[in-house]
């Protein structure tokens, strides 16, 4: 796997009947790696793979494969191939027609033809479905031969749309691990379009957030979960509880002392600030400890009373409505020691967290 | 490449009015043959109305166009409900035989209609052509009402059985409600097609009781008479009023 | 399975009304002309008993196999002069906004308003020596002289695609608009050019609207004795016309009959066939709901 520029997006724009969807677009994948858009609906993702895929063309900018501009070159010349949300299976053809299909059109030979469709069908673990046609198989049946007819034509780019939606959970699950093997597979770059979070983190290499055709951030799964860049992508990303607070004094570099709700909070931050400056202090569920005030440490923390609990298998999920107003989410895991542990509701609680484990942003950023 | 389309388009809309305006223009000239234009005249209308023969073919057609909605309409509504709603014996044959009436070509049709008449004793005539009309349109009614019976949700219906409502009042307060619109579109088919035959209509006709078709097409050998332009201007009239008030009926519905 | 409290057996009417009609007017009718085929004809009773096959064989000789295959030529022309107008417009039909098509779809019935007779009688007075088709032409310097359009094979099938283009269009559009566009967009994707989406895609998901098209337009194009009684010459005899002919005029009902099995017998043949190919293509349904 090298790190140098596969793909890239150069300033692309995008209008539907005058409106942008895409505005003087950036964007780099590298070569071998999963890459997945992530945004809400309706945010320009699909857009992005329809410019790469050239069932669009870009209005201006540029989209460059391999070092050659392919912005102007329609989708039937593309080295790329897509995996279709509805799987898009031809369905008055078997499925060794289906797979076949590029190789015929580009006047691949016979006898390749036959050998390559079979190993294709063998990756995605078809062997001995060739004869079938797509309504006699099951959907997850149907979404390995839509693969298996795209990476036959050994693209440079495989792109999914939203490929693994239509799927139920459990399946959902195993193709998402069938799809990272695949990929390592082949050795080949696959960008992955969704708008679920979960689906994203686990397969990809890295990343892209976005919303309303901006890009938010661009990182590995573990950078854009324990480090959003702004509200958005960690609002976006997993369940966060957000305090707005206001730096009240320098300890050291990337050490403050911070104002949360009128109790002073030491901070650790991977920014300068000044003394005032607005600050969002972002945690996640798992990142709260929560005690019955009984039990509760001398230490500051937040009064609450918990308002809901959720048994969910693994961690008991509680919603903590706090003395000044607020709500938090507080996720924690089973004790061993403690098995039987739970709340009631109204229970009267103290809120902290683990020092350090804070994320902080700048208050303005989530302009950006 | 871009403008290609829209030709295209508006060159076979010309082929399919052309022969329209040629009998809407002449309608209105002043000369006899429509080859060229002589200055705007009302005169073939009034010819027209003097035209006893012809006046009584149109209002024929009229009436038989009319009933002919109706009644298929009716038939048809009713047929569409006991296909989607019953279970019964020779149900697959119903449908079968509704296929083939949509199928058959007409001048097969024709040929049923009259062998069968002239079995029964059915004078040809008023009778003959209204009950043939009705049974060519059933089918295109059965079609459009069934289409909307199936697009709704089964438990409606058995809600209303459980709250103990009758057969006949499920139908008049439930069912008829949902299906209105198709059974107005049902209705308009109907009108259509029985307005537009010509060759069902040429085999079961008698001399009683004349309609349109058959009058022009016995004066075509003789030569036409521009008064059929008039007509055809006037028929075009009615029918779009038509269509103005179920369309309206439709979007109140609605 | 249902409960009646209505003195009125509302079900009960309403299947025996059914079953009355259709099997009065279309089932014993259709069985009766079969018989009628095998029968002999009189000139006082219509038909009388002994069952004969002459008929059939009647049907062979070569003036009426010569009309018989000359209209199943006219026939065949007409129905792929509608195809090759019909398949591109319903195309670009199915391609548009909702409204834009209603409004077309719509235009397109409009014409059925005045009856067909007298439309036909209005092709006539357009393609006349003194009609608009030869003044236009004249007007522009293509021609010198008045061409003979009216009275020709050519005029018949003008007219004849003039009355079924829009029978052709229907079942086209619907099918158009069942297709999934990305089966489209995956075409491009494997790298087919238009040609081969067309071949490979478009066409066999298309068939079923194809095959109806042809089938609601190739029966009745045979029968449209008016069309050629108008528009044709001498010779261009439509097998309508000949049945008409021995139905109303010569009155031999038997001959006339067996005509019309052979044109039921090829209804069932196409109707066959359009089966298999909606079956292949697997859409549901197909010529007794969606497609008409």
């Amino acid at each position: 796997m090298t790190n140098s520029a596969f793909l890239s997006l150069d300033n692309v724009t995008k209008r539907y009947q005058n409106q942008d969807v895409l505005r003087e677009f950036d964007l780099t994948i590298n070569d071998g790696e999963f890459f997945t858009i992530l945004g809400p609906s309706g945010c320009g993702k699909t857009t992005i793979l329809r410019l790469i895929a050239g069932f669009e063309k870009p209005d201006e900018g540029q989209v460059v494969l391999d070092g050659q501009d392919i912005a102007h070159l329609s989708a039937e010349h593309r080295p790329t191939n897509t995996v279709f949300q509805s799987y898009a299976l031809f369905p008055h053809m078997t499925v060794f027609d289906n797979v076949a299909f590029g190789l015929k059109m580009s006047g691949v030979k016979k006898s390749e033809i036959k050998q390559r469709v079979e190993d294709a069908l063998a990756v995605v673990q078809l062997h001995g479905f060739e004869q079938r046609l797509p309504h006699q198989l099951s959907g997850g049946q149907k979404q390995r031969v839509a693969i298996a007819r795209a990476i036959v034509n050994r693209p440079k780019v495989l792109l999914l749309d939203e490929s693994l939606s239509a799927l139920d959970h459990k399946l959902r699950q195993k193709m998402q691990n069938e799809l990272k093997r695949i990929q390592r597979q082949l050795n080949i770059t696959f960008i992955y379009v969704t708008h679920d979070q979960e689906e994203a983190l686990t397969m990809s290499d890295r990343v892209l957030v976005i919303n309303n055709g901006q890009p938010q951030q661009v990182g590995t799964p573990r950078e854009i979960y324990e480090s959003p860049v702004n509200l958005f992508v960690a609002r976006f990303i997993g369940e966060s509880n957000v305090f707005k607070a206001r730096i009240t004094e320098r300890l050291e570099d990337f050490q403050y002392m911070a104002e949360i709700h009128g109790i002073e909070w030491k901070i650790f931050a991977d920014h300068k600030f000044d003394i005032d400056d607005m600050v969002h202090v972002i945690l996640r569920p798992e990142d709260l400890r929560v005690m019955y005030i009984e039990d509760a440490p001398q230490e500051s923390g937040f009064l609450g009373q918990v308002i809901e609990r959720n048994y969910t298998g693994k961690t008991l999920d509680s919603v903590i409505k706090l003395d000044n107003g607020h709500t938090l989410v507080a996720s924690e895991f089973f004790n061993e020691d403690d098995p039987d542990f739970d709340y009631k509701i109204n229970q009267k609680v103290w809120v902290n967290w683990v020092h350090g484990w804070e994320h902080v942003i700048k208050a303005d950023e989530l302009k950006k | 490449m871009k403008i290609f389309k829209p030709l295209f388009i508006l060159s076979v809309f010309v082929y399919l009015y052309l022969p329209m305006l040629v009998l809407i223009t002449n309608s209105f000239n002043q000369s006899k043959y429509g080859h060229k234009w002589a200055g705007f005249s009302w005169k073939w209308y009034e010819k027209l109305w003097n035209n006893t023969g012809l006046m009584d073919a149109f209002v024929n057609s009229l009436t038989i166009a009319v009933l002919t909605a109706f009644i298929a309409t009716l038939l048809g509504t009713l047929m569409a409900l006991a296909i989607h709603r019953y279970k019964f014996r020779l149900k697959s044959t119903t449908s079968s035989m509704l296929f083939i009436l949509m199928m058959s070509p007409d001048i097969v049709l024709a040929i049923t209609f009259l062998i069968i008449f002239i079995a029964l004793g059915i004078q040809l005539g008023f009778w003959s052509l209204l009950i043939a009309h009705i049974t060519f349109c059933l089918p295109f009614v059965v079609i459009t009402v069934y289409a909307q019976l199936k697009g709704f949700d089964n438990n409606i219906l058995e809600a209303a059985q459980d709250l103990g409502a009758s057969e006949g009042k499920i139908f008049r307060v439930i069912i008829l409600p949902m299906i209105l619109p198709a059974v107005l579109s049902g209705w308009l088919l109907s009108f259509t097609l029985s307005l537009d035959d010509v060759i069902i209509s040429s085999f079961v006709t008698g001399p009683g009781f004349e309609i349109l078709p058959i009058r022009v097409f016995s004066m075509v050998k003789v030569g036409v008479s521009p008064e059929v332009n008039a007509l055809a201007t006037i028929l075009l009239v009615i029918s779009l009023s038509a269509i103005a008030v179920i369309s309206l009926l439709i979007k109140r519905k609605q | 399975m249902n409960r009646y409290s209505s003195p009125l057996n509302f079900r009960r009417l309403v299947i025996t009304l059914t079953l009355t009609w259709l099997g009065l007017f279309v089932l014993l009718p259709h069985l009766m002309v079969i018989l009628t085929s095998v029968l002999t004809p009189d000139a006082e009773h219509l038909v009388i008993w002994p069952i004969t096959f002459d008929n059939y064989l009647k049907v062979f000789e070569p003036i009426y196999a010569g009309v018989f295959w000359n209209s199943l030529l006219m026939s065949g022309i007409t129905t792929l002069v509608c195809l090759l107008i019909g398949y591109p417009f319903a195309y670009l039909l199915a391609n548009m906004s909702p409204t834009m098509r209603v409004v077309l779809l719509f235009l397109m019935v409009v014409p059925f308003w005045t009856n067909s007779l007298i439309r036909i009688y209005a092709i006539k007075m357009i393609l006349g020596k003194k009609g608009i088709v030869n003044s236009f032409l004249m007007f522009t310097g293509v021609i010198d002289s008045p061409v003979q359009l009216i009275y020709t094979d050519f005029a018949v099938i003008i007219g004849l695609v003039y009355i079924l283009l829009p029978f052709m269009v229907l079942p086209l559009i619907a099918s158009f608009a069942k297709l999934d566009r990305s089966l489209i967009e995956v075409g491009k994707d494997l790298g087919a050019s238009p040609f081969y989406r067309f071949i490979y895609i478009l066409l066999p998901l298309t068939a079923p609207g194809i095959i109806a098209g042809c089938l609601i337009v190739f029966l009745p194009a045979m029968g449209m004795f008016y069309v050629a009684d108008i528009l044709g010459g001498a010779k261009s005899l439509l097998l309508g016309n000949v049945i008409k002919n021995q139905f109303l005029v010569v009155r031999d009902w038997p001959f006339g009959s067996a005509f019309s099995v052979f044109l039921i017998l090829l209804m069932a043949g196409l109707l066959i066939i359009y089966n298999k190919a909606n079956n292949y293509i697997q859409h549901k349904g197909g010529l007794d709901d969606e497609n008409l």
